[in-house]
């Protein structure tokens, strides 16, 4: 290779501020980590259209429906045809109705493929069911009611029913609130506990440390960089919910903003601590599921915690994903104002102050 | 004269069962405007003692000062002073080329334009390309952009060609020799004999965590007392002549017998020749191989350690080594 004289010329005089040269560092770094995060396909899809996907998948699959259908098994018998005649004819629910023999009614009731066995005995009703199924009981009810009452049982009195399925109180109202949550505990574990880790493992970390960076500004890069990320994430999932499905924000709009900030700080400092001292990407993706699966099925994200036993729940309400998504459903469901919300604030900033606390303490920079 | 770096018995132990003495005592002065090399096998200390320097990490004791700074009091003004690059350094991959190289300028309060750097390093085709795309040689001088684009007064320069095929190295040393003439400090290791003997005004050869030589490479040859190396393969010696039978003769240094290799360090090639042939023919054996040529600091490691660098410690075969005291032609 040949090169000429001005490229070989390292004049040792130090010029300052050349036109291209010294812009903020903060900046710089910030800047650096948009462009990295913008130029990987997968990232995009995994922060911004996989979670839209999942609220439209899981809204489709329990959306509201006007009347509930039964999936109930007649055992054969002579009066198997007149029962069946009499749950088609009920006016108030809808039966899927199927005549089989004894043997293998008990099959589908054993595997699950259906909600009731019906068999007649007498002038009365054998039913079999799960009472641990979801449905079965309601299936029970209503095939009990629609036979009652073809037999000649008379209501006692007639209730008013207002049927309710308002926006609020749907399950895709639960879910947003949930799945909003998640993408800023994922966000925050990789975007900065996965980020930390792979510049670790480069040496990158470690080169940074030989310059003049400061350590300040480096993580602070890190958070903002989030913040940027996070705003079109929040954005799409809250704009899809409300075209598809007519999610609306019942509280106010700052608060939920505010909840959202502070989800994402509490996050990054938890990905922070997670990073720490880790070496190795099998060692981070470890400790990140350890951190994240719990909170996936325990913290209220796709169903309510209070399916589990009333003694853990104080335990699942001091993980950090909880009173997040506590917090947001009471902000974006019920319209609770910013003095409601204080424990689960609370928490939240314990959480964030105590995580970036230790992070800072062992964290391992130089090697 | 100012000094660059200035190390007074530099000591560095790995707490550990037993305990690892990397550096064991190490006094080091580099004067500026110097290209000083750090030559040795893996695991010598190199990498430890330049990382002590760098200040990324601490030393088990001695004292060590740059550009008259001290670690402990000058951090911030050291930072902005020197420029790094590491052994095997990984850019973040989705960053151009500019980019990265723009992202390090701005850590510094003072310095060359990116642009510059990356001219000075010969990248400037490459200045828009992502670094997923570049080759090893090619990363090599980004690294090389980034450490010099804060202008700084004193260069680390870690391994710098380790695994690169041979014309990126050749680059490589064009480029680091450009920095020396203007008049640049580098401070650089490497396990590459050649490297050291081309590029360095002095070196220093580490071995076991400590200095076993030190000098320009012309003086560490000349060391030797023998600027000249006379080789013989050993298929033609089955009966395998006895290195004490050839250390005698005139001229002759040092008498190595390793592999398949009898190499004899010899002053005046002229004078030893005939009588080593001779030698050989009065013990019935015949050459089928002969070889002069000069000697490198490869020699001077082999004499100093009775290993060839690129074995490290690890070499098995045994080496008999005649070290003639007498001779003094020099």
């Amino acid at each position: 290779m040949v090169l000429n004289q001005d490229t070989m010329n390292t004049s040792p005089t130090r010029e300052s501020n050349t036109p291209s040269g010294n812009s903020s560092p903060l900046l710089q770094m910030v800047k650096a980590r948009l462009l990295e995060f913008i130029r990987q396909p997968e990232a995009i899809f995994w922060v911004y259209v996989f979670p839209v996907l999942m609220m439209v998948a899981l809204g489709v699959a329990f959306r509201s429906r006007s009347v509930e259908t039964f999936d109930v098994l007649i055992v054969e018998g002579t009066q198997a045809h007149s029962v069946a005649q009499i749950l088609e004819g009920a006016s108030d629910f809808a039966f899927n109705l199927s005549i089989l023999s004894a043997d293998e009614c008990a099959t589908r009731l054993r595997t699950g493929k259906t909600s009731l066995v019906i068999e007649t005995k007498g002038e009365s009703y054998v039913y079999r069911f799960d009472p641990t199924r979801p449905g079965s009981m309601a299936a029970k009810a209503a095939a009990d009611q629609t036979l009652q009452v073809a037999a000649g049982r008379q209501d006692v009195f007639e209730a008013e029913e207002v049927a309710s399925t308002e926006p609020g109180g749907r399950y895709i109202d639960f879910l947003v609130p949930g799945l909003l949550g998640l993408g800023l505990m994922g966000g925050g574990l990789f975007g900065v506990g996965f980020v930390i880790v792979d510049m670790r493992i480069r040496k990158l970390l470690k080169l940074y440390m030989a310059t003049p960076m400061k350590r300040s500004h480096f993580l602070m890069s890190l958070m903002l960089s989030r913040m940027v990320f996070m705003i079109p994430e929040v954005l799409l999932l809250l704009v899809m919910a409300w075209l598809f499905f007519g999610v609306l924000i019942f509280g106010s709009l700052w608060l939920v903003i505010l909840l959202i900030v502070l989800g994402s700080i509490q996050f990054s400092g938890i990905g922070l601590l997670i990073a720490s001292r880790v070496r190795t990407l099998e060692a981070a993706s470890g400790l990140l599921n350890l951190v994240m699966l719990p909170m996936w099925t325990l913290s209220g994200v796709f169903f309510s915690y209070d399916n589990f036993p009333q003694a853990i729940h104080p335990l699942i309400k001091a993980l950090p994903l909880t009173p997040l998504i506590d917090a947001l459903r009471a902000a974006i469901l019920e319209g609770e104002g910013l003095t409601q919300l204080i424990p689960e604030l609370a928490i939240i900033m314990v959480w964030a102050i105590a995580s970036f606390g230790v992070a800072l303490l062992i964290f391992r920079w130089q090697d | 004269m100012q000094l660059a770096i200035e190390v007074r018995k530099l000591v560095k132990t790995y707490p550990g069962r037993p305990p690892v003495e990397a550096v064991r005592g190490i006094d080091l002065t580099v004067e500026v405007g110097q290209c000083y090399g750090f030559l040795g096998p893996n695991g010598a200390g190199k990498t430890t003692t330049i990382e002590i320097l760098e200040g990324l990490m601490s030393a088990t004791s001695g004292s060590i000062r740059l550009l008259d700074l001290d670690w402990r009091s000058n951090q911030r003004q050291l930072r902005q002073r020197i420029g790094v690059s590491l052994q095997e350094t990984k850019m973040s991959d989705n960053l151009t080329v500019l980019e990265t190289v723009k992202l390090f300028r701005s850590f510094y309060n003072s310095g060359i334009s990116a642009e510059d750097a990356i001219q000075k390093v010969s990248l400037l085709e490459k200045s828009k390309a992502r670094v997923k795309t570049l080759s090893g040689g090619q990363r090599q001088r980004l690294a090389i952009a980034c450490a010099i684009v804060g202008s700084p007064q004193l260069l680390f320069l870690d391994e710098p060609t380790t695994g690169l095929d041979p014309a990126s190295r050749r680059q490589l040393w064009d480029i680091i020799r450009g920095f020396r003439e203007a008049g640049q400090t580098i401070l650089l290791t490497t396990h590459y004999m050649e490297e050291a003997e081309r590029l360095c005004d002095r070196v220093a050869i580490i071995d076991q965590g400590r200095i076993i030589a030190e000098g320009t490479p012309p003086e560490l040859i000349r060391g030797l007392g023998a600027e000249h190396v006379i080789e013989i393969p050993l298929e033609t010696m089955k009966k395998a002549i006895e290195a004490s039978a050839v250390s005698g003769l005139p001229t002759v240094q040092q008498v190595e017998v390793q592999d398949n290799c009898l190499r004899i360090a010899v002053g005046q090639p002229h004078l030893a020749l005939p009588k080593l042939l001779d030698a050989l023919s009065s013990r019935g054996l015949e050459m089928t191989g002969l070889s002069i040529r000069h000697a490198t600091l490869e020699d001077v490691f082999i004499s100093l350690t009775g290993r060839n660098i690129d074995n490290g410690s690890a070499n098995g075969a045994p080496t008999r080594i005649v070290n003639s005291g007498s001779t003094s032609l020099n």
